[in-house]
């Protein structure tokens, strides 16, 4: 199998969408919240997934596109052949940092969801001082939102002291198993 | 007396505290139990589906096998977000045997797929066919509400059942059992912005934006929601859409377990309505006027 029929191959496999069947209506695109600030809209990433040459998959995979879409489910509601494009980015996003080529537009994102994972990996739960600590250290981004803290915390907002479940060690056994890539399951 | 099983979510004790508050006030005021289960772990939320397929689904089937083996056949989520990824989780599980034997050997825990997933608008609507039947003592005559739906719960195949994802109206029966009028406006199932609030404010910013300007226009005087995080880039994030030139709206964000409070004449402070960002005075002193 070529590498570029592996990844539609894995679609198939993750989210049970046939690409072949996407017939380009653009529904996805004209309800997409967020197309107006993406490089390829969602019916195009589609496109060039099914387009399936390697200039393609590269293309689908660095855009900003796939970093931008929220996963609000409305392409997928009203796709009128029942695929699931929200679906399908999950798994350009995974790919797409597995392959290290995600784009410049996802450093912020990126650092946010994988400081939200390590904070889940190592206590269970997600708390928001260690979330936002982490994030702000890995972003350098000292300043934005620096003025919600302290509104927060006068309303009872932000707990100083993050919850540790007794089962961490399954946690981050389960967090070690879902890394170490028996992927495409 | 009823026994419902109860899975908070990591921001009810942060962030969206009031929704914690205020569910539980109001179930008390039911006399329905909650018991959560114990040593819940996080759904995982956007960053788990987003970067690694596995873990999204591995940590909300943790969950539900803990809920099964202690007995809780029903569950409420009340955050929109949880809710969906834990019964989203249960719907692609029971749509692939590979997937269930799967999980079973990463969590290394047995589900056997008994646990329903209920939502905040479905526990409400539950608790008004019966616990609650008549005892919504102080209507909030007068009040138009926005009921605000966003993504996670009006979308999602098998996720949301009975109700139409473009023009949902399982809050309906509750807003008007509140003695509220549910306005009729176009962005009730837009989405927020959600979890990109930090990383990319700006969108957010627009985006939420538009959901206030449209229940402003729709004359409403709250926003009802069941979403945390659609309430935190709502109530939260008002002055920086205002600084961005919008607004200002200062239209209070109230979550439907807090309107429902409310009305079964619990005290505002029991139901968290002094933690907004946007003051719910408004609200509240229809309450007190009776």
């Amino acid at each position: 199998m070529t590498k570029t029929a592996a990844l539609a191959e894995k679609i198939k496999k993750i989210t049970g969408v046939q690409l072949p069947e996407c017939y380009q209506c653009g529904k996805c695109t004209a309800g997409c919240p967020m197309a107006k600030y993406m490089d390829l809209s969602p019916n195009q990433i589609m496109r060039m997934l099914q387009a399936g040459t390697e200039a393609s998959i590269k293309d689908a995979l660095s855009s900003s596109a796939i970093w931008y879409c929220l996963g609000c489910l409305t392409c997928t509601q009203r796709c009128p052949k029942k695929l699931d494009p929200a679906a399908v980015m999950d798994v350009l996003r995974e790919e797409s940092v597995s392959k290290g080529i995600a784009s410049p537009v996802a450093r912020k994102i990126l650092a946010f969801h994988k400081s939200f994972l390590a904070v889940v990996e190592q206590t269970g739960r997600m708390s928001e001082i260690p979330l936002v600590g982490l994030y702000k250290l890995s972003t350098l981004d000292f300043f934005s939102d620096l003025l919600l803290g302290p509104g927060m915390f006068f309303r009872g907002k932000l707990p100083l002291k993050p919850h540790l479940i007794k089962g961490r060690k399954e946690i981050k056994r389960i967090f070690s198993e879902c890394k170490s890539g028996r992927r495409g399951k | 007396m009823r026994t419902t099983g109860y899975y908070p979510g990591c921001s009810l004790s942060g962030g969206g505290i009031e929704l914690d508050m205020s569910i539980r006030a109001l179930a008390g005021a039911a006399k329905v139990e909650l018991r959560e289960i114990d040593d819940w772990n996080c759904c995982g939320a956007t960053a788990a589906h987003n970067l690694n397929h596995e873990l999204a689904v591995a940590l909300p089937y943790r969950v539900l096998s803990l809920s099964e083996a202690q007995g809780l056949k029903d569950i409420l989520a009340p955050c929109a977000a949880c809710f969906s990824r834990l019964k989203g989780t249960n719907v692609r599980l029971a749509r692939s045997p590979d997937l269930a034997a799967h999980m079973k050997e990463i969590v290394r825990l047995p589900y056997g797929g008994g646990v329903r997933v209920i939502n905040i608008s479905e526990f409400v609507n539950m608790l008004l066919a019966e616990e609650l039947a008549g005892k919504l003592t102080a209507p909030l005559k007068g009040l138009k509400a926005a009921p605000y739906y966003g993504c996670l719960l009006s979308r999602g195949e098998g996720i949301i059942e009975g109700d139409d994802s473009e023009n949902p109206s399982s809050m309906n029966a509750a807003i008007k059992a509140c003695g509220c009028e549910a306005v009729e406006w176009n962005f009730l199932t837009e989405c927020c912005g959600g979890g990109l609030s930090m990383s990319k404010t700006g969108a957010v910013v627009e985006l939420s934006n538009a959901v206030l300007s449209d229940a402003k226009a729709s004359g409403a005087d709250f926003i009802v929601t069941g979403c945390p995080m659609c309430h935190s880039n709502l109530d939260m994030r008002q002055p920086d859409i205002h600084k961005a030139g919008h607004g200002p709206y200062n239209i209070p964000i109230l979550y439907l377990s807090q309107l429902l409070g409310l009305a079964a004449g619990l005290p505002p402070k029991a139901l968290g309505l002094d933690k907004h960002f946007v003051d719910t005075g408004a609200i509240t002193a229809q309450v007190d006027r009776l």
